[in-house]
């Protein structure tokens, strides 16, 4: 059964800005796809179609074989955005601990998760602190071990590292790597960066700028698992050059 | 579609105009069909009916004088005049005193918990004091309404400052160094640059020292024995509070509408001068 | 050490001078039936102490109660109001209006409601004027969220209440905190205000006029002292409470 599921979507917002047109696209289990595209073409909006939390003007957008709503109120999926969006007032271990409480798990058993998701992105240790004392990549982690702490299926994510410097983006790639081979789960990742998209995906989307259409899907048939080395291979570079062609092709100046 | 829109606003206004008029009356049938005398006693005293105040606008204040409207739009008039001074000079004296807070932290520290202070000091207390001393060192250039105004300007000072400072120091560091490395010197950096920065906090104080100025005007017009504006008109319907209870309700009701007009100046003014500087909007 | 002597230093530096000033040059030109000077104030101050103190106590008590109504219902009705937003625009101009009524224009109504002598009156002057602050300021607070926070709690499909008591509520505890802080000042203002226009004996207010009227200045002045005192330990109170409620904020106390 595909995961998500996308038919003829499209969004127009009040105020008359058309976001998506036409867009057609399917996700099986265990891809990790990224959309691509130029500023204000709609990827994010794609995702939050995707999430329930924009609902499509047009065409139907299908979850693990349900609408979207439905698969939202099931808390099929877990999002990561661009700023962590962590709870000040909470430490560490209760932000993570947040959706957990939402699906009435027993004390117990929130801690031994908590555990778990700190573990899985290492950050043993750091129960007790809260968010405005770690760093950016830090906040990130804890975004992502809360997204991941319900085990979804799906995990959305929208432009998660978009705000790190590039150390610390390339480490965060490997550890996203990791913990999607580690859990097994699906997921849909929207960035501006091309070679990340190329490092992270099994599948690249490429939009095209406003009305946001799918310009181009690119197979990433780099080896699994991807070590940072790949960065440096000649087929990665082609890969990000034919990336960097659909986009110009769809309306990105060069 | 603007005109819809202000239609419905139009409209919502009047349904909670109508809703509150139905709370009122209704609490006063309440209350004096079944006698209740918590939390107060209900009666045509303590609560009359509303028509009746609004009929007492229209109706002489004293017998064979000018209507009770007439009277308090004239008192409007007067207390306007004063506050208006007022929220001059509390906005003028409220901004210089940032500006001098604004040079040192030092200062700042030290003077702003007694500009805070300040305020814990009720206006009606030290006006009697005020309005003595005025008159007594500057008896033969002050009028008895301009000590009124030195009054109104005590509230209305307190937001300017604090707003003012904030909106100072809210300029742009990184604009300030662009204006040292052209050797500005500090008064042409306040000028072009941490001034125009305040505006926004400025226009957000002046909305909260408007009405102020008005509040302080009329608190302070008693202590001025002072019986042409509203303050006096106050006074004196209170004397005669448990006769015609309706004509210091309807006082009350006008000094509102005052406060709001002043607001409301404040509102258009903000956008006439934030529109010929699109700039400076935050 | 240094840290609280620097910020306690400025003040102090500030009060000493103004002290000086008072003392030594505006009381001397204003004269000392205008303006007593500062050794005449503390010298009433000790003379009357036990009639001022228990006035004043009588006073905050009054105060405290109407700031508990006031600060109460302005959070319940802000609650109600950034729940059903359309009220908010509704009902906001009546507020900003019943807010523009000076206080001597109801202190008498209030009188009249619940009686003169009746402690009750000053109570209800005085959670009048706490309302609007505490309403303006919470209402900010509830809707200050980010809506990322919003759409992360939609994600978990939470219900708007959870919503609220997760999210809305947390984020608006430091503007709750604000309002109730110019809550506290207004509500001993409000309290003596209403015993100007009558009131006990005990009550600061009252104690206050007699003496201008009896034209004992440094009674006077004592007296704003000690209501000026407590208003501002009232304010540093509930500081003090802001500070341990929202131990995790950033300039609180670090782990």
């Amino acid at each position: 059964m595909t995961v998500v599921e996308l038919k003829g979507v499209s969004k127009q917002f009040r105020g008359g800005t058309l976001a998506l047109q036409g867009i057609d696209l399917t996700v099986e289990p265990r891809e990790f796809v990224s959309l691509i595209g130029p500023s204000g073409c709609g990827k994010s909006t794609l995702l939050r179609v995707i999430g329930d939390l924009i609902p499509p003007s047009e065409g139907t957008a299908t979850v693990n074989g349900k609408t979207a709503e439905r698969a939202r109120r099931d808390r099929d999926y877990g999002i990561v955005f661009q700023q962590a969006v962590l709870y000040d007032w909470r430490t560490v271990a209760k932000n993570i601990e947040l959706p957990l409480e939402l699906l009435n798990w027993d004390r117990r058993r929130r801690k031994e998760r908590v555990a778990e998701m700190l573990d899985l992105v290492e950050l043993g240790g750091f129960e007790g602190h809260h968010p405005w004392q770690l760093s950016g990549g830090m906040q990130q982690r804890v975004a992502i071990a809360r997204a991941l702490s319900f085990e979804p299926a799906l995990l959305l994510m929208d432009e998660p590292f978009g705000a790190l410097d590039e150390m610390t983006r390339e480490r965060l790639n490997s550890e996203l790597l990791r913990i999607w081979a580690e859990t097994g789960s699906t997921v849909v990742f929207v960035t501006h960066s091309i070679p990340e998209a190329v490092y992270l995906s099994t599948r690249v989307v490429v939009m095209s700028a406003r009305p946001g259409r799918i310009a181009e899907v690119i197979d990433i048939d780099l080896p699994q698992p991807r070590e940072s080395e790949i960065r440096e291979d000649a087929r990665f570079f082609e890969l990000v050059t034919r990336v960097r062609e659909a986009l110009i092709r769809g309306g990105v100046e060069a | 579609m603007p005109g819809r829109a202000t239609a419905e606003r139009i409209g919502t206004f009047l349904a909670v105009l109508g809703v509150l008029w139905g709370a009122w009356e209704g609490w006063r049938w309440l209350g004096s069909h079944y006698h209740l005398t918590w939390p107060f006693t209900v009666n045509d005293t303590t609560m009359p009916h509303l028509h009746r105040i609004i009929q007492a606008l229209f109706q002489p204040a004293q017998a064979n004088g000018p209507s009770l409207l007439h009277i308090l739009l004239n008192a409007s008039a007067f207390t306007a005049k004063e506050a208006a001074l007022g929220f001059a000079l509390g906005a003028v004296g409220g901004f210089a005193i940032a500006v001098v807070l604004l040079q040192s932290r030092f200062l700042e520290r030290g003077i702003i918990p007694y500009v805070v202070a300040s305020q814990t000091i009720p206006l009606l207390a030290i006006a009697p004091m005020v309005i003595v001393g005025l008159e007594s060192k500057f008896g033969g250039t002050l009028s008895a309404w301009e000590c009124v105004s030195v009054l109104a300007a005590y509230l209305t000072f307190f937001p300017v400052t604090i707003n003012a400072l904030r909106g100072l120091q809210s300029a742009d560091p990184r604009a300030v160094e662009l204006m040292r490395s052209y050797a500005a010197n500090r008064w042409r950096i306040l000028w072009k640059l941490q001034a125009p920065a305040s505006l926004p906090y400025l226009f957000s104080a002046f909305r909260i020292a408007a009405p102020l100025a008005i509040v302080g005007a009329i608190i302070s017009e008693p202590s001025a024995s002072i019986q042409d504006g509203l303050g006096g008109a106050i006074v004196n319907f209170n004397q005669y509070y448990s006769i015609e209870p309706q004509e210091l309700w309807a006082t009350n009701v006008i000094s509102a509408l005052l406060g709001i007009v002043f607001f409301l100046a404040v509102v258009f003014a903000e956008r006439a001068i934030v529109r010929r500087a699109p700039e400076n909007t935050a | 050490m240094t840290r609280v002597l620097r910020d306690w230093l400025p003040v102090l530096v500030v009060f000493a001078a103004g002290m000086l000033l008072w003392q030594f040059a505006l009381a001397p030109w204003l004269g000392q039936f205008l303006l007593p000077t500062p050794a005449q104030i503390v010298k009433s101050l000790h003379t009357h102490w036990s009639v001022l103190w228990h006035a004043g106590w009588f006073t905050l008590e009054e105060a405290l109660g109407g700031f508990a109504i006031g600060c109460g219902l302005g959070i319940v009705a802000a609650l109600a109001l950034a729940r059903w937003r359309r009220l908010s625009g509704a009902l906001m101009p009546y507020f900003i209006a019943a807010n523009a009524v000076p206080i001597i224009a109801f202190a008498p109504i209030m009188n009249n409601w619940f009686g003169l002598l009746n402690p009750h009156s000053k109570m209800a002057i005085a959670a009048v004027l706490c309302f609007f602050p505490v309403l303006v300021n919470t209402t900010r607070g509830l809707t200050s969220v980010r809506p990322e926070a919003i759409e992360l709690m939609r994600s978990y499909a939470a219900s708007e209440v959870e919503i609220f008591r997760r999210v809305r509520i947390p984020t608006a505890l430091p503007f709750i905190f604000t309002g109730l802080k110019v809550a506290t000042v207004l509500s001993m203002i409000g309290a003596i205000v209403g015993e100007y226009f009558g009131g006990s004996i005990q009550a600061l207010g009252v104690q206050i006029e007699n003496s201008v009227t009896l034209f004992d200045l440094p009674l006077a002045w004592a007296a704003i002292v000690v209501a000026s005192s407590m208003g501002i330990a009232f304010y540093a109170l509930i500081g003090v409470v802001e500070r341990f409620t929202m131990s995790w904020a950033r300039n609180g106390v670090q782990q």
